[in-house]
């Protein structure tokens, strides 16, 4: 590789770590403000939102760059490729943790959050987390197999996110009164469920940075999993 | 290296065999020798028809051995003997049968430098249908008008078909070569490097002319240059130290390379 290429790629790799942080740390804030009812850290994260789209447009300027001036090939060209795709999905994240956050500085009465918190929503943000973490793993370790294996569990955050609804759908029944909040819980869900979406994508990207196999919408994605044990879901 | 770890190294894309069309000249364990320098070794590789095919690899892998062992101009040099088989159209190049002057008409040749004859347009181009016992001279000038049509230079020489090639430009005169090569109408024309020695805007010229030569004739091309090779080839073949290491689509090969020894390469982390 050239030296000036090998630059390039560096300096991208390390904004890319910093993106990641970024990403990772606002979910998890959301995620805590959600369970500790916590306005004061939801205003942060809402704020912190801007320093991930400046990083976002800078990321994108670098692929660009790098790109039109070395024209990469093989694994440097997959790389810059996954890459772009990664850091707008890496921003959508940050987005969707920006609307959580938001969801709970309009929740108007803390008091009534017990009642759908400690259940499903709570299994959500642990596996949706989960899945952002190992997917930054896979990132990191070039392990196509952990990745592969964070698009499977996509399906368990869906299921989630349908239990969430008949919940809050029986919740609203029983506390009419309460329809304001269990719509913000159902807006939090519903948004965390996009995240685990997010994720599944970034680790497809991934899955292509490493081997090369675009396993979007199905396919080469049997292939994989029967590779890796894995069943369909 | 011994053959299991020669045959370990040669991936054929399936991708591409199974998607193309037909092979119009295919080397069988195709060796080729200088004294006791084996130079080519053990290749087995199809050219498709119609397609461009590009050899890719380090100096001195070869990569140009290979290619002028397509139309025997190795013969010329003392010493060197080829082993294994070049079957095109269904015999062996290398057969005492085969009248290499005829073979050569139908797998033509451009090299690195323009080789213009010290003699007119016209006559640069009539040169290989006049050895070929053509001597009508309106179907002479047919043939000067096609191929440098074909050539995409027909307008610029037009007015001046009878002055001295010498007198033209470097790429116009790399223009005039193949527009030479293609009066005999090959069915093959091989190019070695033939853009190395010219500016960017004639490499734009004669890598846009072998896009439109392809749709009817069959390319295959040396070039030292990864991205020409990745824009111009349907195929890519990548040599090393006289190996095939890898032989595919050019897309594939470009993004996803079987081989770590070709990713290596084209990602310029080689050695």
């Amino acid at each position: 590789m050239s030296v000036h290429l090998n630059k390039e790629i560096h300096r991208l790799k390390e904004l890319m770590t910093g993106l990641c942080t970024k990403v990772e740390t606002s979910m998890t804030k959301a995620l805590a403000a959600v369970l500790n009812h916590d306005k004061k850290l939801a205003a942060e994260i809402v704020a912190n939102d801007r320093e991930i789209d400046t990083l976002e447009i800078k990321i994108e300027e670098e692929c660009l760059k790098i790109l039109a001036l070395h024209q990469p090939v093989a694994i440097d060209l997959r790389y810059v490729i996954a890459c772009l795709k990664m850091n707008n999905e890496l921003e959508r994240i940050g987005d969707l943790s920006a609307n959580i956050a938001k969801g709970i500085r309009e929740i108007p009465n803390a008091k009534v959050i017990s009642d759908v918190e400690t259940s499903n929503l709570r299994l959500m943000m642990h596996e949706a987390q989960k899945m952002l973490k190992d997917s930054l793993d896979a990132l990191f370790e070039l392990d196509a197999n952990l990745a592969l294996e964070v698009c499977r569990n996509d399906d368990i955050v869906d299921d989630l996110n349908k239990k969430m609804h008949l919940e809050i759908a029986k919740c609203i029944k029983n506390k009419p009164e309460n329809v304001e909040y269990y719509m913000r819980m159902l807006f939090i869900s519903r948004n965390i469920e996009r995240i685990a979406d997010y994720t599944t994508n970034l680790s497809e990207d991934i899955i292509y940075m490493i081997d090369g196999d675009i396993i979007r919408h199905g396919k080469g994605a049997d292939d994989k999993k029967t590779q890796t044990g894995g069943q369909d879901g | 290296m011994d053959n299991d770890t020669q045959k370990s190294l040669i991936t054929v894309n399936t991708d591409a065999a199974s998607e193309n069309p037909d092979s119009i000249l295919n080397t069988e364990e195709f060796s080729i020798f200088y004294g006791d320098f084996e130079a080519v070794r053990k290749v087995s590789c199809s050219f498709f028809k119609h397609h461009v095919t590009a050899i890719i690899g380090p100096s001195g892998c070869g990569k140009s051995t290979l290619l002028r062992g397509m139309n025997r101009m190795n013969d010329l040099i003392p010493g060197c003997r080829a082993d294994g088989k070049m079957i095109f159209d269904n015999a062996n190049i290398y057969d005492r049968t085969i009248d290499v002057v005829q073979l050569r008409k139908r797998i033509g040749m451009v090299f690195q430098k323009p080789n213009v004859f010290p003699k007119s347009i016209f006559d640069n181009v009539c040169y290989g249908p006049r050895l070929h016992g053509i001597r009508k001279r309106s179907q002479l000038e047919e043939i000067v008008e096609r191929s440098l049509n074909q050539a995409a230079i027909w307008d610029e020489v037009k007015d001046r078909l009878h002055t001295n090639a010498i007198g033209l430009s470097g790429g116009q005169q790399q223009r005039l070569c193949i527009a030479r090569a293609l009066a005999i109408t090959p069915e093959i024309i091989l190019m070695d490097e033939p853009t190395s020695a010219l500016d960017p805007k004639s490499t734009t010229k004669i890598e846009d002319l072998i896009g439109e030569l392809q749709k009817e004739y069959t390319i295959v091309i040396v070039t030292h240059n990864m991205q020409q090779a990745a824009r111009i080839s349907h195929f890519t073949v990548f040599m090393y130290e006289g190996d095939m290491i890898e032989f595919g689509k050019t897309q594939k090969l470009f993004t996803k390379p079987e081989k770590k020894e070709t990713e290596d390469y084209i990602t310029g982390r080689f050695g």
